[in-house]
């Protein structure tokens, strides 16, 4: 990645559904968007607005319809699913609504997944890692539990450190908080931050919650489709 | 180990009632598999190790007597009618040079002279029809066990001493060390004493066997130096056939193979044979649609889980390998367990096929090879019963995998 080069650089992003004009869904209307390295940035907007579709297609989970879409100053049109595949597993982060942690596996194999996934076996270094990202998330001590035996602010702090166990550039957190209590939520938030201003991730969070989106950078708000205000 | 596998063994663990159950499937599938396979390869066995304990694998013997018109058959006149030449006994001509060539033959494990031909054993007034065999007793020891069917006195075959079937001792009212007038239909007759009964497990050989030497048989069958056929025993049963119609272009006597004397037998083997195959393929088919249903069941319930690993980076092929080492292992492990199981089925129908006497008739044919491919097999019907499941999951989009899981 060039130096000073965006992590994300979006431009004329259209996304549609359905081949036939009959049918056609149109959810994204020309997005165009760039995200900074160490940025911090909130995308609002209410449901039906097409957030999570934008989030899947900057996770390269979906391709655009049209657009131009780069992560890392990688362009991503010329990609073939492997080298998606690649280029998402060592630049992004997943944190999702409801963790999606792997329930046969511990919160330690948990955060290691992505770098197993990797480099392919596991290893004392991984292990190591994956430790000290449970420690920095407040899970020390929770290293061998199961998913369904952490509470849901604890299983989405294991998510989180899964998300940073590659040491992405970027991190996509799709409603991060929007599935926990208040106190909870504040604290997971506070968290991002944290791991924001310390290692320079950039994170892109959805959410509904204008009191999380007032505490970030940067709130990008999606209506229909369309960016209608970006606050910096 | 390898990523793949720490999933797909993390995945067969936490589905636990589903692995159970097509564990037991396998298990169930291989064993039958096996225990067939030495039940119908251990009867089979046994029924050609009893029908070849009494005779010889391959039978040599003079080519037929033909009888040859005199008038020429372009001519005016011809014979219309040849009549066929009765087949009196003779000797195979050149025996010994035969005898050394087909002895040297490649397959060919041992080989007796033999003198044979119909007699009349009597003591005093009781007579019965015998078929008189004049054998070297060590070379004729090594095609039929006769040593080990001595019921009476003992394998002696010297001159002046007979051995005959406990039937037909019987018949005759004699016993050992008393005497026995054979005679021919050529006027000869001699005496002889018997030295040992033996009893070959069929009624009809136990009246009609009357084993002398080589040179009381000659004497009585008016065969000076003579030798009506050569019996033969070759390593490999099933080439009897084939070794038979090469002695019998090479040195064109009359060769026949047990497998032509047995003709029925063998088409009730391979008949046999068939239906084991089909059972056996029928079986693997269903133990293969089972792992494949469980592993369908499974890539449905592991949607999100499958989207969560490929939004992490994990490529399509390595869900696919996931999903195909948890049929190869599914397999695998079964085969382990169905071949422990098919061991104690086996034991058992040894103990449950009897006859009358409730003595085994079969000895299962414990081969260990049988476990290895049976094992082998089901690991890799495992693996292509995972193929389809695995594409699937392969496939699968990581967004719906997610969103839907």
């Amino acid at each position: 990645m060039a130096d000073g080069a965006p992590i994300l650089e979006l431009a004329g992003i259209r996304k549609h559904y359905g081949d036939d004009e009959a049918v056609r869904t149109q959810v994204l209307h020309g997005i165009d968007l760039v995200l900074q390295a160490g940025e911090f940035a909130a995308l609002i907007g209410p449901s039906g607005s097409g957030k999570s579709t934008l989030l899947n297609i900057i996770g390269l989970l979906e391709r655009p319809s049209e657009g131009r879409l780069a992560v890392c100053g990688e362009d991503t049109g010329s990609l073939d699913d492997t080298g998606l595949t690649r280029l998402r597993g060592r630049s992004i982060g997943f944190v999702f609504q409801f963790h999606h942690l792997l329930p046969a596996f511990t919160a330690i194999e948990n955060v290691m997944m992505p770098m197993m996934v990797e480099r392919n076996r596991a290893d004392a270094a991984m292990r190591e890692r994956a430790a000290l990202l449970l420690a920095r998330v407040g899970l020390s001590g929770h290293e061998g539990k199961r998913p369904s035996q952490l509470s849901g602010g604890q299983q989405q702090r294991v998510a989180i450190a899964r998300a940073l166990s590659m040491q992405p550039p970027l991190v996509l957190a799709d409603e991060p908080t929007g599935n926990l209590d208040t106190h909870s939520a504040d604290g997971i938030f506070e968290l991002l931050r944290e791991v924001n201003r310390g290692s320079g991730t950039a994170f892109l969070v959805v959410t509904h919650d204008p009191r999380l989106a007032a505490r970030c950078d940067h709130a990008i708000e999606l209506v229909d489709g369309r960016i209608v205000s970006a606050r910096r | 180990m390898p990523f793949e596998w720490v999933v797909a063994i993390r995945f067969l663990r936490e589905g636990r009632m589903q692995t159970v159950l097509i564990l037991a499937g396998v298990m169930i599938g291989v064993a039958v598999i096996i225990a067939i396979t030495a039940l119908i390869t251990g009867l089979q066995g046994s029924l050609i190790s009893r029908t070849l304990g009494t005779q010889a694998h391959i039978v040599l013997r003079p080519p037929d007597d033909l009888a040859t018109p005199v008038l020429p058959r372009d001519g005016a006149a011809f014979a219309a009618r040849v009549e066929k030449r009765a087949q009196r006994l003779r000797s195979i001509d050149q025996w010994q040079r035969i005898h050394a060539e087909v002895d040297a033959m490649p397959g060919v494990t041992a080989s007796s002279l033999m003198v044979t031909g119909a007699a009349f054993a009597a003591r005093g007034t009781a007579s019965r029809a015998v078929a008189l065999i004049g054998v070297d007793p060590e070379r004729y020891a090594r095609i039929v066990k006769l040593p080990e069917n001595i019921v009476a006195g003992e394998y002696r075959i010297t001159p002046g001493n007979a051995l005959i079937g406990a039937d037909l001792a019987s018949d005759l009212g004699v016993s050992i060390g008393d005497k026995l007038r054979v005679a021919t239909a050529v006027n000869r007759d001699d005496t002889l004493t018997v030295a040992g009964l033996f009893d070959m497990g069929n009624r009809d050989l136990n009246r009609r066997w009357v084993f002398t030497t080589l040179s009381a048989a000659r004497n009585l069958l008016d065969l000076p130096g003579g030798v009506s056929n050569i019996d033969l025993v070759v390593t490999d049963i099933f080439q009897a056939e084939r070794i038979a119609r090469e002695i019998a272009s090479r040195t064109g006597l009359k060769a026949e193979s047990w497998m032509e004397t047995n003709a029925q037998l063998l088409a009730a083997f391979e008949n046999q044979t068939m239906t084991t195959r089909a059972i056996r393929t029928f079986v693997t088919l269903i133990v293969a649609l089972g792992i494949a249903s469980v592993l369908v069941v499974s890539v449905v319930q592991k949607q999100k889980e499958i989207g969560i690993l490929r939004a992490m980076g994990t490529p399509r092929g390595k869900i696919l390998w996931i999903f195909l080492i948890q049929g190869g292992l599914v397999g695998f492990l079964g085969a382990l367990l169905g071949a422990g199981l098919g061991a104690v089925l086996i034991q058992m129908l040894s103990r449950l096929v009897t006859d009358a006497q409730g003595n085994a008739i079969f000895t299962p044919d414990n081969d260990p090879l049988t476990y290895v491919v049976a094992v082998l097999l089901a690991a890799v019907v495992g693996l292509l019963a995972a193929a389809l499941p695995a594409r699937r999951a392969a496939r699968m989009d990581p967004v719906s995998a997610i969103r839907y899981g």
